[in-house]
């Protein structure tokens, strides 16, 4: 390469004029080419500015010639779905809830857009399968074990307004008292009515203590979870002899439950989903096999 | 085109070359930058939108101390996927009273930018003691520790002191109870009226009361305390079902 002779003759360009250590630069004018491609980015970006939003006046930008703005084409883009289901899910907001499921067509949309809603929102606490998150206190959806009812109405019901949360009036309600924390019962009489309950959902208990604690059983917690145990939707007081524990049914979390209460919380959906989309998941969530 | 010719001039000579390039530069930069501050639009006005509490604050910068931003964004952008799954898109003014503002650019885990109310407070708890508990595909890093570190909002007046400084409209009552209602947000036996009075619906057009509750469920104040707060008011400011978008943006 560098023993190869220079082809272009001296005279036809121009150096710089420096010289370092024997080799000079030629002074040679940008290509064309790219002289030109370099004048039409300048107009194009005039021509850009002039059709989109760009040049800041007094008390705003102009919008360009085009009209382009996000937030209309976001709206624009859900506008050409909600008018697409518009016809479907209008029928779905003024259907009886009971009836739908004799509905083929509405219980097809009803199925799909409530999975996609569930997924989204429900599934970070009632777990991807719906079959909640054992012993934590986030039900499973899938049993027929319904802490507030589980009716279509009533799984209506609790996914709009939630449980026991301060942000919607409506919310579900009940607050199991702390029966040690607060001292309601003393120590032995917990034991007691541990064992009771123990020995009523059929797990290992001492018999002496069991049979002590049905009195305690039945003067403290019966009024709400009833005598046979099976509890009250209307408080959402869950069945305590059956073999369904929300916050696990070892003797540790037993006694937990008794001495602390427990207060679980769901939040309220209908300040973030539309009613559609409430009765579509209530509808979904009813059919995963657990809905009365 | 004669004076196309004339950049030799420029390109031989540094010090003219170098004022020149700055000129260029600023003209560019007042044009993109000077409006933002004047165009009354920038931030649209909406109803609402208050300034953090003491305790939210407090989270804030425990958020900001655990580098959350690094994961999570709090943006959302105005394309369907994202209204459909997060929320409204952001408003500029929901993040006027941010400094910084907390947008992020990186989504390993979810946008919380309207993660307030979605989640309980125990979901929280169990969230940030072990995301695998509730999330069994989050590669969330465990935060259990913050249920251990105890606060008791004594320099939360500075805090919320330089706040006002870069301007947030705190006002002096609300410096000088900053540590009341630092304190009486997690107590819901206490009388948190002087809180509800400053940062509550009363106190905000259009707005709601504030979150108060024993957030980590423990009897002390910790900074799971403080950065529970503010997961649950983030995206809940503003009433979205009486917003109207103002169309000229």
């Amino acid at each position: 390469m560098c023993a190869k002779k220079v082809t272009q003759k001296p005279t036809e360009v121009k150096t710089t004029g420096h010289s370092w250590d024997g080799i000079e630069e030629y002074d040679n004018p940008m290509p064309r080419w790219w002289v030109w491609v370099f004048y039409a980015t300048i107009v194009w970006g005039i021509g850009y500015t002039i059709a989109y939003p760009a040049w800041p006046l007094i008390s705003g930008a102009t919008p360009g010639l085009l009209g382009a703005s996000t937030r209309a084409d976001v709206v624009a883009e859900i506008q050409r779905f909600d008018d697409a289901n518009g016809p479907i899910k209008a029928r779905l907001v003024q259907a009886d809830m009971t009836t739908v499921s004799q509905d083929a067509e509405l219980m097809s949309f009803a199925q799909n857009a409530g999975a996609a809603v569930f997924r989204t929102n429900c599934t970070t606490c009632h777990g991807s399968g719906a079959n909640g998150i054992a012993g934590k206190g986030y039900p499973s959806l899938l049993d027929d074990d319904w802490l507030w009812g589980g009716d279509i109405e009533n799984i209506q019901t609790t996914i709009a307004h939630g449980i026991r949360n301060t942000t919607h009036p409506e919310a579900r309600w009940s607050q199991m008292p702390a029966f040690g924390a607060d001292g309601i019962l003393d120590r032995p009489q917990i034991a007691e009515v541990v064992e009771y309950v123990l020995m009523k959902s059929g797990q290992d208990h001492d018999a002496t203590l069991a049979a002590a604690g049905e009195t305690v059983y039945l003067d403290n917690c019966a009024a709400c979870h009833m005598e046979d145990g099976s509890g009250d939707i209307a408080q959402g007081a869950p069945n305590l002899f059956d073999a369904i524990w929300l916050y696990g049914g070892s003797r540790e979390a037993v006694t937990t439950s008794v001495v602390n209460a427990r207060f679980g919380v769901m939040p309220g959906w209908n300040d973030k989903l539309t009613e559609d989309e409430i009765r579509a998941v209530a509808l979904y969530v009813h059919s995963r096999g657990g809905g009365q | 085109m004669a004076f196309l010719d004339k950049h030799k001039a420029i390109e031989t000579h540094a010090t003219l070359l170098m004022v020149l390039s700055l000129l260029v530069v600023s003209i560019g930069g007042l044009v993109q930058i000077v409006p933002l501050f004047y165009l009354e639009n920038t931030i649209e006005k909406v109803e609402g939108v208050r300034p953090y509490t003491p305790l939210e604050l407090a989270g804030r910068d425990i958020y900001i101390r655990e580098g959350c931003y690094g994961c999570h964004s709090q943006m959302i952008r105005p394309m369907r996927d994202e209204v459909e799954r997060y929320g409204h898109y952001s408003l500029a003014a929901e993040s006027m009273y941010d400094h910084p503002f907390q947008w992020g650019s990186k989504r390993t885990g979810p946008d919380l930018a309207r993660v307030g109310g979605r989640y309980s407070d125990e979901w929280h708890q169990d969230h940030f003691r072990n995301a695998k508990s509730v999330v069994p595909e989050s590669v969330m890093p465990p935060y259990g520790f913050l249920f251990n570190r105890e606060i008791d909002g004594r320099y939360i007046e500075n805090v919320v002191r330089t706040h006002a400084m870069v301007g947030v409209p705190y006002t002096s009552d609300m410096i000088e109870n900053a540590r009341a209602d630092f304190l009486a947000q997690v107590d819901p036996n206490g009388d948190s009226s002087g809180l509800q009075s400053r940062y509550g619906a009363a106190a905000v057009p259009n707005g709601a009361d504030v979150n108060v509750r024993n957030f980590d469920g423990q009897p002390q104040l910790t900074e799971a305390d403080a950065l529970i707060a503010y997961m649950q008011v983030l995206g809940t400011m503003v009433d979205f079902s009486t917003f109207t978008p103002d169309a000229s943006r």
